[in-house]
């Protein structure tokens, strides 16, 4: 069963890999300029926040989760460092970096308490977590922004330094994606988190708490909420009430595409990152090739819905018993 | 459904009337001009939109599925209106339009939930995206505005006196719902479905077509909304009604519908859209900016979803295992 889901799972993904590359491959026929190394670096850095984000989202989602308060949470951490940073503009990136994670874990720990200890539906919980979040981000600056000028060199500069050719962004990125690829199928925490979403029954009695390992997920999704609060302040250089305002979307978006199953305990790294990778080229192919980049939305809605009917197809006939009647 | 369960509805029905009284008393002695007609009528605008939307969502989640679709309905319905605006069709074939829209739209969810298997909340994220996304394709950056008079009738015309012709037609549909799901056999079904899908189809119930008709009202009301929502505002632009979705489903669930399906009613949906129209209303009176109001919806959602499972844990009774939403 483990042997015939994996073949599946990997069979998926390879077909992904397939789609973006001849993606790829047929931009570049056109405008070979788009397949310049310095281009696919940029198309990285763009995705990195995207991946990162997808990548704890897709903890979450394998549980049986959902997070929509992803994006909240990302802009209230983002807005408590740029505060930080406008007003000890002298303390380095440690704190920084620090208090990023730390205030995410919690907001995200938050999350995963109510889901576990409550037993709260989690779309409920994270809807209304979304709120209160998105509010508080508000009563924190007073509704002002906080702007480059307000910001240190530093903290702008960190994440944009480069090394072999790539930027820090993009190497955290690069990084968070070898993590979670250990983490996911070689230690126990990460078969648990499968086991926990696959089927939580059976996990139960295998002494698997499933709403602790949700739990779990959720405050690891926020902990990297956290992160991703600062890196998006120091991209775009600014702080206000409405940063990445609708982006929790885009990123169970990228983790549909990648194939991530809603009713969970199935989900790739590979596929994950390759999902945001097809967004990331898409993004960036738009405007090349002449068409507004109004119609990103539209093509990523296209094609959740097609990927969504297509691995329900696949999995019906394995479990089409079961399925077709809970469905 | 047991005489304690029908009693905790009851109850929870109450209160929400409850916090109803205690909001007119206390907005009417903070500010001199609320309980006045015309104030009070004003204030009506704030909800009812939303709650024409909320009336058949709350039949879906009771019937155990979802739509987070329906803002982005809003958003092509009156995209279309407006094209067709500018291309002279004249009121009533822009209702239609609009109305037909947010069918097909609805029909589309209900397809894909019921032919495609799709679970309900990755279809309508999905479609979500896409209708918004065709919304903002079409239009871009540009505003369609070229209404005709006689269109803003909808959203800015008043029926008798104070009342709106939005408030009527909120009423109207209210009363049509509530006896659907209270009185009619077709009412009970959608509970049946929603408490245990399996059973209701071993019983006869034809689980898809009821799931597929509810998601296409769902569409269609959407579709209703957008009608009313262009007519007011008098201008479309594709971010119109941006995270109403969130906002509806927090009206249906403060409404006393519970998320795992099964529960709920009208009556309270209704009293929870009045409820939150009017603490919005109310703290604009007091110069209080909406992104706070924001923060007590959200943590009143959670406070409601967790009084039961609180009480019931307070009382001994085994907790409800958990299904997904």
């Amino acid at each position: 069963m483990t042997r015939m889901m994996q073949n599946s799972a990997a069979r998926r993904d390879l077909a992904l890999g397939v789609i973006v590359v001849l993606l790829l491959a047929s931009v570049t026929a056109a405008f070979p300029q788009f397949a310049r190394p310095g281009n696919l670096a940029e198309i990285l850095d763009d995705s990195a926040i995207l991946i990162l984000l997808a990548l704890g989202q897709m903890l979450v989602i394998l549980t049986r989760g959902i997070d929509l308060s992803i994006a909240a949470n990302l802009a209230l951490s983002g807005m408590l460092v740029a505060l930080l940073n406008k007003h000890h503009p002298g303390l380095g990136m440690v704190p920084v970096l620090l208090i990023a994670v730390a205030a995410g874990t919690l907001l995200g720990a938050i999350n995963g308490l109510l889901v576990w200890r409550l037993k709260l539906p989690p779309i409920v919980v994270t809807l209304g977590t979304m709120s209160v979040y998105r509010g508080l981000i508000y009563l924190l600056s007073g509704g002002t922004w906080v702007n480059d000028n307000q910001m240190s060199p530093q903290f702008l500069g960190f994440i944009r330094y480069e090394l072999l050719g790539l930027t820090i962004l993009s190497w955290l990125a690069i990084f968070a994606v070898a993590a979670f690829a250990v983490l996911m199928r070689y230690t126990v925490l990460g078969r648990n988190l499968y086991t926990a979403g696959g089927n939580p029954s059976a996990a139960a009695y295998t002494g698997i708490d499933p709403g602790r390992m949700q739990c779990i997920a959720f405050t690891i999704c926020g902990a990297i909420a956290g992160l991703c609060g600062y890196l998006w302040v120091a991209r775009f250089a600014v702080a206000y009430t409405d940063i990445a305002l609708g982006f929790e979307l885009q990123v169970i978006a990228a983790c549909l595409i990648g194939g991530v199953a809603i009713a969970g305990g199935i989900g790739t790294v590979a596929g994950v990152v390759l999902g945001c990778l097809f967004i990331g080229v898409i993004r960036n192919a738009l405007p090349l090739i002449g068409i507004s980049p109004f119609w990103q939305m539209g093509i990523n809605g296209l094609v959740i819905v097609v990927a969504a009917v297509l691995s329900v197809r696949r999995r019906e006939d394995k479990r089409a018993i079961l399925e077709a009647q809970t469905a | 459904m047991s005489t304690r369960k029908f009693k905790g509805l009851l109850r929870w029905e109450s209160m929400l009337a409850l916090v109803l009284v205690i909001e007119f008393v206390s907005f009417a002695s903070l500010s001199p001009y609320f309980l006045d007609v015309w104030t009070l009528s004003d204030a009506t605008f704030n909800f009812t939109e939303r709650a024409v939307i909320a009336l058949p969502l709350a039949l879906l989640i009771i019937a155990g599925e979802i739509d987070i679709s329906v803002a982005a309905i809003i958003a092509l319905s009156s995209v279309a209106m407006g094209l067709a605006a500018a291309m002279g069709v004249q009121t009533s074939g822009l209702v239609a339009i609009g109305l037909s829209t947010g069918l097909a739209a609805g029909m589309v969810n209900g397809a894909l939930v019921t032919l495609g298997r799709v679970p309900s909340i990755v279809a309508t994220i999905g479609t979500m995206t896409l209708f918004r996304g065709v919304a903002y394709a079409v239009l871009g950056d540009r505003v369609l505005k070229e209404y005709p008079q006689a269109f803003s009738v909808f959203g800015q015309g008043y029926a008798v006196g104070a009342l709106s012709i939005e408030l009527t037609v909120l009423m109207v549909l209210a009363v049509v719902f509530g006896l659907f799901l209270h009185v009619t056999r077709w009412g009970r079904s959608i509970y049946a479905l929603g408490a245990n899908p399996i059973a209701a189809k071993w019983s006869g119930v034809p689980v898809d077509r009821y799931r597929f008709a509810l998601f296409a009202v769902t569409g269609l009301c959407s579709g209703l909304a957008a009608v009313l929502l262009t007519s007011r505002l008098g201008s479309t632009r594709p971010s119109i009604a941006q995270g109403w979705e969130l906002e509806i489903i927090s009206m249906v669930i403060l409404g006393g519908v519970s998320v795992w399906g099964g529960k709920g009613t009208i009556p309270g949906v209704l009293l929870a859209a009045v409820v939150l129209g009017l603490v919005n209303f109310g703290l604009g009176l007091l110069n209080v900016p909406g992104i706070v109001m924001s923060i007590i919806v959200g943590a009143l959602l959670i406070t409601v979803v967790a009084i039961p499972v609180i009480a019931e844990r307070w009382w001994g009774r085994p907790a409800t295992v958990g299904r997904k939403a």
